[in-house]
């Protein structure tokens, strides 16, 4: 009887071949690339520049037409060019602080996991307390008394605040590994401390990280954008998803709809593309079934 | 023979996986007599309990009853029937006891209630009248203190008990049919004989007929009338319960025989067949027990073997049925020829 | 179980002191302090300013300051507004039950939506109608609350069918004249929009995870145990299986608390739903800081007694916790 590792991940090959047999995986991948490529080249697609204000009196609140087809914000600026742009921001920023959330969520979650005993549980004590912290009160917070934040500040304090529950998975995974033949026989040819989380645990909760930084990524862009709406985010005049829609209140949003309604879709899109590829990630990694 | 309760002729259930079918149930024919116990007995995955399923059918895609296939049963086809029909049956004309008692039972309701729910679903009484049947059919299959443990949940009950409750809600409605699929395989021995005597017992006591489903023939020796050994989705020997223990034709019988621990005999010499079922996407051609078969020759090999009549009431789909003589000169079979690890 | 519920709400209260302290070295250690700011604010009368220099020790160490604060708080003086121009508690205790009300329709409605649009979807896995409410609830779980809300205002004034308003809690003009039920009637119609944009973006979520919870059970030998005993299909999904997919879901409800509440300040600032979430947003306009740290300190409190009472409601709800208690 051959003991087959409870944990074991498949193939690259196999993921590759399980991904691109889910047709919506397929469509989400291929939407991103698509935005990605728009927003990453956005100088070379934008048709005008997306804060210059070239009209203020006759070139403001136009409705979408050819030569603007998301139309103009209430500063003459080109909508379209605007979403372009700050999609590159947005998606940077949601792209850098998922990477320091999956980072310390890993770190934190490993060692808790692999130390044990008392440095364990006081870890976890700390973790569910910070776990109870409503994310976005203390955000506004944190934003509003520290106005004028650089963007790059922003990334990383919203990257501070969002590994928590990654970490706690990690934890529960690298407890699991820990007990399993590979690691014990590992230990036993005398495999030192670090060798073994890195060489041979961390390889197997790469599931729960990449499907936590899939759906990561989303959940980042729907803050930022609803942070820099409530004017404490990304400062205008540099545009980022959420601060284009920064100035349609609630009066304003019957007239100039396009100015909250196309920046809103490619939020949507995108996050969409993100969620439906998490998900994918999750079945391809671990089709239902087999999870126990 | 009275005409047959149930009869299922020329059952097909097949699993329409993404590369392969999965043939489980390849051509299976029997019937069950009014009042009797027929043993179904073979290794897992030999289609005994897809049987079963099939019969209820309670087949979950990607699985389906082929077409051909008929299970007549009180002179309905219940592979045709429509489904509000087969829920009536359900539970009421054929019920069914599943191997683990633990999982069969639903967490979050007290046992009285999942036991009074077959008889609200199936009965015209009111709520109280299923409870008070359900206590009483608790108290009849042995629980004490039947009013007091109906109120409680699963996980307060012990292995046995469990098993009770199961056999008192396939009771409940008197059906005139019950199956058994392993009922015994998931408890202690000690208790394993309490419930096959209870299920005897209540058997005589309601009339009942019994599908046994086991891969045990101590169970089947205990229970039985009859049997029919089941290999690779195909019934491959059938005869009375006597005439099987004493001159079992079938070589995959024998080896079932020879792989029961016998009384007195230390347990190291227990035999084993060699091999294992092979999987049903791939059934081996010709006789599907050949390379497990010590007795094996070229006929095996070209010929898929009919069911042959071996005496009255006594069949067996070998081909030493017309070279008896074969058997007196075994040799290893292929698959320890080959050198593939038991 | 008196051990266990004292044990969590010391949790509770140690959370409290940690968003207290997070925010307070928050403030105080912004570029500038705010507080300072604030004190200097020309809208602040020299009484109020008497009245902070002696109740948070401005003039006094960083570290004394904060066990200042702390004491306060723990006596429940939250501070003054000068904003509200009244004590912070008096505003809060105005503003947190119209925060509580949407909160608690929002989390009536999109469990029941939530749940019977998962079980319409579970019926057949796979199916058309399990597909359009998939899609759908992807679609209400990716977008931001803002803008949902954004879209309903834009809708209800291109369709004014039912004259739905669009803003505030009450007529201004009208609901002073109005009897019991026309104020009731009243604020029933200003809630309509802040409520259905809260229940549609919470119930995708619970209708994704209850979908998920359901399909894990279906294939449960007790599924099968039901099935044989002739439950017709329907049955088996909304009594056999949902009750035990109901267990994961109650955990759920715990964490739709922050959700609520994260939507509650947007879906409040484009409604103008006189509520936490304004208040919020206006003491950030206004650097009304001891009004936005109390603030958050109520929110956290909110959300730390709602995840305790999703764990009590798992212990009643699953028959094996509770005997075992």
């Amino acid at each position: 009887m051959i003991a087959e590792p409870s944990h074991a991940i498949p193939s690259r090959g196999t993921i590759a071949r399980r991904l691109l047999a889910n047709r919506s995986a397929v469509a989400a991948i291929a939407l991103l690339l698509v935005i990605v490529i728009l927003c990453a080249a956005a100088p070379l697609f934008a048709p005008y520049d997306p804060i210059a204000q070239p009209d203020i009196i006759r070139g403001k609140d136009l409705p979408p037409s050819a030569l603007h087809p998301f139309g103009t914000d209430g500063y003459s600026r080109d909508v379209l060019s605007r979403v372009l742009y700050g999609g590159r921001l947005s998606l940077s920023v949601a792209l850098v602080a998922t990477l320091v959330s999956i980072t310390l969520g890993t770190a934190y979650g490993a060692v808790a996991g692999y130390a044990g005993g008392i440095v364990e549980s006081v870890m976890m004590r700390i973790l569910d307390a910070l776990l109870s912290i409503p994310r976005l009160l203390v955000l506004i917070a944190i934003f509003a008394t520290w106005n004028d934040l650089h963007a790059k500040a922003f990334v990383i304090i919203v990257g501070l605040t969002g590994w928590y529950s990654l970490s706690r998975i990690v934890r529960g995974e690298v407890l699991a590994i820990k007990g399993e033949e590979f690691v014990m026989s590992a230990r036993a040819l005398g495999a030192g401390r670090t060798r073994i989380l890195l060489r041979h645990i961390l390889p197997n909760v790469l599931t729960p990280i990449i499907v936590a930084a899939a759906l990561g990524v989303g959940h980042v862009i729907l803050l930022e954008a609803g942070l820099s709406y409530l004017g404490v985010g990304l400062q205008p005049p540099t545009p980022s998803w959420g601060n284009i829609i920064q100035d349609v209140s609630a009066t304003q949003v019957a007239t100039v709809w396009w100015l909250a309604f196309f920046p809103g879709m490619a939020i949507i899109l995108t996050v969409m593309a993100f969620n439906v590829l998490g998900d994918a990630l999750r079945e391809a990694l671990e089709p239902r079934g087999m999870r126990t | 023979m009275d005409e047959p309760l149930l009869s299922v002729e020329d059952l097909h259930t097949y699993f329409h996986t993404a590369p392969a079918v999965a043939k489980s149930v390849d051509g299976v024919s029997f019937t069950v007599a009014p009042g009797e116990t027929l043993g179904i007995v073979g290794e897992s995955g030999c289609g005994k309990s897809v049987t079963a399923l099939s019969i209820l059918r309670l087949i979950q895609p990607p699985g389906r009853i082929e077409r051909g296939s008929r299970i007549m049963f009180e002179g309905k086809d219940l592979v045709t029937v429509d489904d509000a029909t087969m829920r009536d049956i359900r539970g009421n004309r054929i019920s069914m006891i599943f191997q683990e008692p633990m999982s069969a039972l639903n967490p979050v309701f007290s046992v009285g209630d999942q036991v009074a729910e077959v008889a609200r679903i199936h009965g015209r009484g009111s709520r109280q009248d299923a409870w008070n049947r359900a206590v009483e059919m608790l108290a009849l299959t042995g629980i004490p203190d039947p009013e007091e443990r109906a109120k409680q949940y699963p996980h307060q009950l012990s292995g046995g008990m469990r098993q009770r409750v199961l056999i008192a809600m396939a009771l409940i409605m008197s059906p005139a049919l019950v199956i058994a699929d392993e009922p015994t395989t998931a408890l202690d021995v000690t208790i394993q004989a309490q419930i096959l005597e209870l299920l005897v017992d209540l058997q005589k006591k309601f009339g009942t007929s019994i599908l046994m489903i086991t891969h045990d023939l101590g169970v089947i020796a205990e229970t039985a009338s009859r049997v029919v050994v089941m290999y690779c989705g195909e019934v491959v020997e059938e005869a009375d319960v006597t005439t099987l223990f004493a001159a079992a034709h079938h070589p995959y019988t024998e080896g079932l025989m020879h792989a029961m621990p016998q009384l007195g005999e230390p347990r190291a010499r227990l035999n084993v067949i060699p091999g294992s079922v092979p999987p049903p996407t791939d059934w081996p051609t010709g006789c599907r027990f050949r390379e497990r078969c010590p007795y094996a020759w070229e006929l095996c090999e070209e010929e898929h073997p009919p069911l042959y009549q071996i005496s009255q009431a006594h069949t067996s789909r070998c081909h030493l049925a017309i070279e008896p003589e074969r058997r007196a000169h075994p040799h290893p079979p292929l698959v320890e020829q080959l050198g593939v690890p038991a | 179980m008196a051990r266990y519920l004292l044990g969590r709400l010391l949790q509770v209260a140690v959370v409290v002191v940690l968003v207290a302290t997070i925010t307070f070295f928050l403030i105080h250690l912004a570029p500038g302090d705010p507080f300072a700011e604030a004190v200097a604010n020309p809208d602040v009368t020299e009484k109020v300013r008497a009245h902070w220099r002696e109740a948070y020790g401005l003039d006094r160490p960083l570290p004394e300051q904060y066990v200042k604060y702390v004491a306060s708080i723990a006596r429940g003086d939250l501070g003054w507004s000068f904003s509200a121009q009244r004590p912070v508690a008096d505003e809060l205790r105005d503003k947190l039950p119209n925060t509580m009300f949407l909160m608690a329709l929002a989390l009536l409605g999109s469990f029941a939506v939530g749940i019977g649009a998962a079980v319409l979807q579970v019926m057949k896995p796979g199916s058309l109608t399990d597909r359009v409410i998939g899609g759908l609830s992807l679609f209400l779980f990716s977008l931001p609350e803002f803008w949902l809300a954004l879209m309903m205002i834009f809708l209800a004034y291109r369709f004014p069918i039912f004259h739905i308003p669009i803003g505030g809690m009450i007529d201004s003009t009208a609901h002073s004249s109005l009897g019991l039920g026309g104020r009731i009637a009243d604020v029933a119609r200003h809630a309509v929009l802040p409520v259905a944009t809260l229940t549609l973006i919470l119930s995708a979520v619970v209708a994704r995870y209850q979908r998920a919870a359901l399909l894990d059970v279906l294939p449960a030998e007790y599924v099968k145990t039901a099935r044989a005993k002739g439950v017709p299909e329907r049955t088996i999904v909304r009594h056999h299986a949902l009750r035990n997919a109901l267990l994961p879901t109650i955990s759920l409800f715990g964490l739709a608390f922050p959700a609520l509440l994260t939507g509650a300040v947007y879906v409040e600032k484009v409604f103008s739903w006189p509520g936490m979430g304004q208040v919020i947003i206006n003491s950030i306009g206004s650097r009304d800081y001891p009004l936005l740290m109390a603030s958050v300190i109520v929110g956290s409190i909110v959300v730390a007694l709602g995840s305790l009472l999703a764990d009590l409601l798992y212990m009643v709800a699953d028959p094996r916790l509770a005997y075992d208690r």
